[in-house]
């Protein structure tokens, strides 16, 4: 089970990978849905103790947002918006990858420093979710298109989602959805925003918001 | 106290009904309304706190606390003989300025003055005043401090279509805040090391970084007090104010600053744990401050600028003689600190007293004229002999003439540096000795000032028609002066019983606790008789004069007068040009200490055996703010434009700002 785990764990770190070395939009949708997946797969792979109701629960939750209900969701304003496929990263493809794995390694390094973290979780769980926290905040600094930022911010609230699969408790799956709900209102609300951005801007580059500056 | 608690409650209730009314579309009529809510709430208010003042025993000490529901500080006010001493000029001028004000306001034009936001600002000044004087904890003061310093901001920017009045209020502005900051700074770090924002808890030990304190406390409060290097935002902003404005800044507020230094002295631990360079610092400062204040007054033309830097110089006489209090308690010299500490609390009654009167004549010319140059005025006396009476005697006691109260404040403070010998060490008494003859250049100084004041303005024949049709106030409007006048003469022939109200405060000042109380009270009332002398033959020579013009009128009034021109040396056409100017009256002067002034000299002589034109100017630019804030201000805003590269307008590159500051967090709290 628990080399089921790590392997999961593995495959979210080359889902990051490779969302920041792919140029296309479609294509960062289509990896936000598998990270969705995975994501569920860990809850229902515990490492210690017992598969229980809750998670079964926060899974099919997690599975049904993150899995399929933002990325159908954000196709649906990509067709609607008709933007280009490809979302023109500002700093090329090298340096996003670099930044990553950058990122892995301050995170490998951190995990060494704080004393805590061996003991409360799994190996290559903490380096990984710290890791996708800054693949998704790269994205967001180095995606042009305002749609790939909010799949940017979807991969940085995964990276936090998975620091908490080993803190949570009893009944703390009331806590994880409340969060989940916060997650849906916020692409709502950017994708609405974006909506906007499009119409007032005739493009969603949020380069051109420098015209707003004072 | 209850009687102080609702003079404090009825200055809330009038903020609170004229702000109502600053609300409302601006008309003549809310005009109105506000003219008088606002002055007679606030004239009642100050009528009930000097009654408060004086009803529960002048040297008696009282508190009164209540909870505030905020999770430090306390509402805590406390009134002992220094808080009464300060409160009284603050009550009285409020008081007079109130009515001063009401008078001069009273047609305004609603299209551009919002009466009920002037009288909003004013009590809240008052509010603010009173409050700093009795608040017994840190941040209470803090709170009424920034009331007291906000306040005047609106009050100064009253003409503000006028683009220098607008710059003036900038600049006072900037001026309060730069030394709130030194303030939050210094109570900050007191409630540190006291675990508690209360003055009592403050007062217990002395702190670790006792010199910082001193220091942050100096600047901070002296930034109020216009000492120098920290005046420039006074000579720009008592201009720029409404007169009864400037009175009460001048008269009352600047007074908060040498109450900051005065309360200040408790927290620093007992007197002869202190430096001894603390007093010697307080005396340069202070004497410099004088010394640079009265010579930049003496060149200057505009006569509200004039009163504005002699305010520096009277506030600097007032440290100076904190400055020795403090020099004699560390020397043990009951005679040196008693007499300083007195001189200072004692000067700081008269000053409010003439000063107040001398900014309110200035308004009176002012309104009557439309300006205060005094190179367009003169004759003002023929045509107001009220109001040039009253300046007269305002200063006359400014410029230290017995019998009036300047003089008697100044006498104190000479007299507390005569025993400069008993002092220890060749440099200390050569020190005191120098301050003294500084303090004596001043008041010569000082009577060349107001000589040039009363006599530009008031003397000779008008220079402008201005001056010469000007609207004259009946006299009835001039009685609110009267106030103030009364108290420069009554405060000179009763000096005796007004320096008598300055000696309970000596027992509240904690740092005089060193065994000094007893031979202090000896050397307060041996001052008192020689006072008593002084007013004695000051009133006999009032008297006389008064019986002199009493003849002299008896004489005349039998015979006929006939008046003609002066005699003009033999010019045959005499005009008004051909008298002294502003200029011509300081020039020997601003030859004499122009280096020291920063004074510059401009003549063009006649030359030719048909002359034309000539000219002379004598300039006194501020050398201070033109040299030092001005670059340091430009550097400033450089350095802040430079910053705008940061604020380029990219979404992306706000949240890398924010990516990397969390990662260096991440790594500084790991490391």
């Amino acid at each position: 089970m628990s080399s089921l785990f790590q392997f999961v764990i593995l495959l979210l770190l080359v889902t990051d990978l490779i969302m920041l070395w792919s140029g296309r939009i479609l294509m960062l949708i289509r990896l936000s849905a598998v990270q969705g997946v995975l994501l569920a797969a860990l809850l229902l792979l515990p490492v210690n103790g017992a598969l229980d109701a809750e998670h079964v629960f926060l899974a099919a939750a997690v599975f049904a947002l993150k899995g399929v209900g933002f990325p159908v969701f954000l196709r649906h304003v990509c067709h609607k918006l008709g933007i280009e496929p490809m979302v023109r990263p500002r700093l090329g493809r090298m340096y996003p990858l670099a930044a990553g794995l950058a990122g892995l390694a301050f995170s490998l390094w951190l995990e060494g420093r704080i004393p805590a973290v061996t003991d409360l979780f799994p190996p290559l769980l903490f380096p990984v979710a710290l890791t996708t926290l800054f693949c998704g905040l790269i994205l967001v600094v180095g995606c042009a298109k305002a749609l790939a930022q909010v799949t940017g911010y979807l991969v940085v609230e995964n990276g936090i989602f998975i620091l908490g699969i080993p803190l949570m408790t009893e009944g703390s799956v009331w806590f994880e959805l409340s969060i989940l709900l916060d997650v849906f209102a916020a692409v709502f609300v950017m994708a609405i925003a974006i909506n906007h951005i499009s119409s007032a801007f005739d493009s969603i580059d949020v380069a051109r918001f420098r015209n707003l500056r004072d | 106290m209850d009687t102080f608690l609702l003079a404090l409650l009825l200055m809330a209730a009038g903020a609170l009904l004229t702000g109502v009314v600053a609300l409302r579309p601006v008309s003549h009529a809310t005009n109105r309304t506000a003219n008088f809510i606002g002055p007679a709430s606030a004239a009642a208010a100050c009528l009930l706190g000097v009654y408060g003042l004086f009803s529960g025993g002048w040297s008696s000490a009282e508190s009164f606390m209540l909870p505030w529901g905020l999770p430090f500080g306390a509402f805590a006010l406390g009134l002992d003989p220094l808080s009464r001493l300060f409160l009284l000029p603050v009550f009285a001028l409020g008081f007079t300025c109130a009515l001063a004000g009401c008078i001069s306001l009273r047609h305004s034009d609603p299209a551009e003055h919002n009466l009920g936001a002037h009288w909003l600002f004013y009590l809240l000044l008052l509010l603010g005043m009173t409050c700093v004087m009795t608040a017994r904890d840190a941040l209470f003061f803090m709170l009424s401090w920034e009331i007291m310093s906000l306040s005047p901001f609106f009050l100064i920017d009253f003409n503000d279509r006028d683009r220098a009045v607008q710059d003036a209020s900038w600049v006072y502005l900037v001026a309060a805040h730069l030394g709130a900051v030194l303030l939050i700074a210094f109570f900050a770090l007191l409630w540190q090391e006291c675990d508690s924002t209360l003055f009592s808890a403050m007062a217990v030990k002395a702190p670790v970084h006792g010199t910082a304190l001193f220091l942050l406390a100096l600047l901070g409060f002296g930034a109020k007090a216009g000492l120098a290097p920290l005046h420039v935002w006074l000579p720009e902003a008592h201009p720029a104010a409404p007169s009864h404005v400037s009175a009460l800044l001048s008269g009352a507020m600047l007074n908060a600053g040498l109450y900051g230094i005065i309360r200040s002295l408790d927290f620093f631990g007992p007197a002869h744990e202190m430096p001894g360079w603390w007093g010697w610092l307080l005396m340069a400062a202070g004497m410099l401050t004088a010394l640079m204040g009265i010579l930049k007054a003496l060149a200057q033309s505009n006569l509200k600028r004039l009163l504005a830097y002699s305010s520096v110089e009277n506030m600097g006489l007032m440290v100076m003689g904190a400055g020795i209090g403090l020099v004699g308690i560390h020397t043990g010299s009951a005679w040196t600190a008693a007499l300083g500490f007195a001189g200072c609390l004692f000067h700081m009654l008269n000053h409010s007293a003439f000063k107040g009167l001398l900014f309110l004549c200035a308004g009176e010319v002012l309104h009557a004229t439309g300006t205060v140059d005094m190179t367009k005025l003169g004759g003002i006396q023929q045509r107001m002999p009220m109001l040039g009476v009253l300046f007269a005697l305002g200063a006359a006691s400014i410029a230290c003439l017995p019998p009036f109260n300047g003089f008697a404040g100044e006498f104190v403070l000479s007299l507390s540096m005569l025993r400069s010998l008993e002092l220890p060490g060749m440099e200390q008494k050569i020190a005191m000795l120098a301050c003294l003859t500084g303090l004596m250049l001043t008041s010569g100084l000082s009577a060349a000032v107001y000589a040039k004041a009363y006599g530009m303005t008031f003397l000779g024949q008008a220079r402008t028609d201005a001056a010469a049709h000007l609207h004259a106030p009946q006299n009835r409007f001039l009685l609110p002066l009267v106030i103030p006048a009364a108290a420069c003469v009554l405060g000179g022939l009763f000096a005796p019983w007004a320096f008598s109200m300055v000696q309970p405060t000596l027992d509240f000042i904690p740092v005089m606790h060193a065994g000094l109380i007893t031979p202090a009270a000896g050397v307060i009332s041996s001052t008192e008789s020689l006072l008593a002398r002084i007013s004695l033959i000051g009133g006999a020579a009032l008297a006389l004069v008064v019986l002199f013009a009493l003849i002299r009128r008896a004489l005349l009034a039998r015979r006929g007068i006939r008046r003609g021109p002066v005699w003009g040396c033999g010019y045959q056409y005499g005009t008004p040009r051909i008298q002294y100017s502003p200029a011509s009256f300081v020039e020997p002067a601003a030859r004499i200490f122009g280096g020291v002034m920063g004074t510059t000299v401009k003549t063009e002589k006649p030359a030719g055996l048909f002359p034309a034109p000539v000219r002379l100017d004598v300039d006194a630019p501020d050398v201070v703010r033109g040299r030092f804030y001005a670059p340091l201000f430009q550097l400033m805003e450089k350095g802040c434009n430079a910053l705008k590269i940061l604020q380029n307008g990219l979404v992306n590159m706000y949240i890398l700002y924010i990516l990397v500051t969390l990662v260096a967090l991440l790594i500084w709290g790991i490391a």
